[in-house]
């Protein structure tokens, strides 16, 4: 059964005054569990007003929400432990430190959810691991700790909490590519070894497709399509169309096939083009 | 909650009010301010009723907004009207049970006093409502100028003043997105104790005084490249410009409230 689920989720911003807008409109959508889906879409498409109806943190203006198999505002009085099990990471959330060491500000959330304090311990320590920050920087206050590792605290603080659906807006925004490369791998090993559901908001094609098993795509306050990355970069003008980038390598494939070598493939790897291309040669018996 | 605050709100449109001069409606809110203080008799506050329900109408602002304005201070209103309603105890008593006495002067105050405030609030809702942030402190630094003579910082007060209500609207969404990160880690902002609430605040304020720091230091800096050097030798992009229509309705709502305090006076 889907993990996720919305049912015509419709969301309109200040209904009744000059400013109205539907930010979300009518969006079907089911996410199975243990997927990693890439969300792309152009600035103001309705990515962020989307996934904050998946922890309840927004409630639709019309349309359901539903986590594993359940309405999340059956019990509005609960909506809180529906955050727990759906973890959210903003975008910046390093403006969201507030503790006076690295370790407390990770422990917040846990605390949050009233785990005993040796839990707690555990799970900040284990979170820090996962996230690549050392011992020494838990005691540490935040505010002292580089852009990166700012940015690595505040994703451990959300990902301490073990929720069974961690969703991140853009968490590479504003970092050097070695921050990014770095945090993006650290999400993915998290995917691994945990099996939980993400959902990575990007701008970058290039981390989407590297990452991603399944992509969703707003457009326009609707959800355009979810599909597995080789469906969604085939539809190669319409997205081009909407604004949005492809992956480069899918680029100099498009072109290839333009100038008439045509490797009937839908690619968006590096490392898959580069067999496709061996192969090609291998066939014309250059190589 | 936090999108409930109406101060400073700009609702944009094209009506005579809105075309009107700054200005003129800092000095007709400020005579209709004067006016419903001045007045002490019922009509009074009846013609500002009017003079204010006829300007809503034109501005074509909807009602509902102007009684959003109101929201906030019902609190106030609440308190006011009790007090006035319990304590005075002159006039002729109209219940009475125990300690507990209502005099018909008392109901009259307390009506007079709720309708007053609510007028002053609802007026001055209509300044905001019509007039951008921007245009308003232009129309205060113009007001304010002569000012400058005794060396008064009108400049330095009117740019700290645009600069506030600029970062107004970027504050409020600044705490909602704060709050919201939170609420996201398990923040419970609306159940608990006392304690536990004001304990739910720190989260939220820390950051926002953090952020609101390091915007001030950007604002600066970005001022600073701009050259900027106070009001001196200052030129203004927008000219504030009285035309007719200005004059007309500053003399008709002068004469309108001169007439309401003359009334005010020898009735």
């Amino acid at each position: 059964m889907a993990i996720l689920k919305a049912e015509g989720l419709t969301y309109v911003y200040g209904s009744g005054t000059p400013f109205e807008k539907t930010a979300v409109d009518h969006v079907d959508i089911e996410i199975e569990r243990g997927e990693f889906v890439g969300v792309i879409g152009h600035t103001g498409s309705g990515k962020s007003t989307l996934i904050q109806h998946f922890n309840g943190l927004l409630q639709p203006s019309s349309g359901k929400v539903f986590l594993d198999g359940k309405d999340i505002w059956e019990d509005k009085k609960n909506i809180r432990y529906i955050r727990f099990r759906v973890g959210l990471v903003f975008q910046y959330p390093e403006y969201q430190l507030f503790e006076d060491t690295v370790y407390k500000d990770i422990a917040f959330g846990p605390r949050n959810m009233g785990l005993p304090e040796d839990e707690i311990d555990r799970r900040v320590r284990q979170t820090a691991e996962a996230v690549g920050l050392s011992e020494d920087i838990l005691e540490r206050s935040p505010f002292e700790l580089s852009g990166g590792q700012k940015r690595r605290a505040a994703i451990a603080g959300v990902m301490a909490m073990q929720p069974e659906v961690l969703i991140l807006d853009e968490p590479t925004a504003g970092l050097d590519p070695k921050g990014r490369d770095k945090i993006l791998s650290k999400i993915k090993e998290y995917h691994r070894n945990t099996g939980c559901t993400i959902l990575l908001v990007s701008h970058s094609m290039e981390d989407v497709a590297r990452y991603a098993s399944k992509i969703l795509v707003m457009n326009e306050s609707k959800l355009f399509c979810y599909d597995e990355p080789s469906a969604v970069f085939g539809r190669y003008d319409e997205i081009i169309g909407m604004g949005l980038s492809v992956p480069q390598i899918t680029r100099v494939f498009n072109k290839l096939k333009n100038r008439g070598i045509d490797l009937h493939e839908e690619v968006y790897t590096v490392k898959y083009a580069a067999e496709l291309i061996a192969n090609e040669l291998r066939k014309r018996g250059k190589i | 909650m936090l999108r409930d605050i109406t101060l400073g709100q700009y609702f944009p449109g094209t009506s005579f009010v809105h075309r009107l001069d700054p200005r003129t409606k800092i000095i007709i809110t400020a005579a209709f301010i004067a006016t419903l203080f001045i007045g002490s008799n019922p009509v009074c506050l009846e013609a500002g009723a009017v003079f204010c329900a006829a300007a809503v109408i034109v501005s074509r602002i909807p009602v509902k907004m102007i009684l959003k304005s109101l929201k906030p201070i019902i609190m106030i209103l609440a308190v006011t009207s009790l007090l006035n309603l319990f304590l005075i105890n002159s006039g002729i008593p109209i219940f009475e049970w125990k300690f507990i006495k209502i005099t018909y002067t008392g109901l009259r105050t307390s009506i007079f006093m709720v309708v007053r405030i609510a007028l002053l609030v609802a007026g001055t809702s209509l300044l905001t409502y019509t007039t951008s942030p921007i245009l308003l402190t232009d129309a205060i630094e113009r007001l304010m100028s002569p000012l400058a003579k005794i060396k008064f910082p009108v400049h330095d007060l009117a740019m700290m003043m645009t600069i506030a209500l600029r970062f107004v609207p970027t504050l409020i969404e600044e705490t909602d997105k704060i709050m919201s990160a939170q609420k996201a880690r398990g923040v419970d902002m609306d159940g608990g104790r006392i304690a536990d609430k004001v304990k739910a605040v720190i989260p939220i304020i820390i950051p926002l005084f953090i952020s609101a720091v390091r915007r001030a230091g950007e604002l600066a800096t970005a001022m600073e490249c701009r050259c900027y050097r106070g009001g001196e030798g200052r030129t203004k992009m927008r000219q504030l410009k009285f035309g007719v229509s200005d004059v007309l309705a500053i003399l008709f709502s002068l004469y309108f409230m001169a007439a309401v305090i003359l009334v005010n006076i020898f009735l």
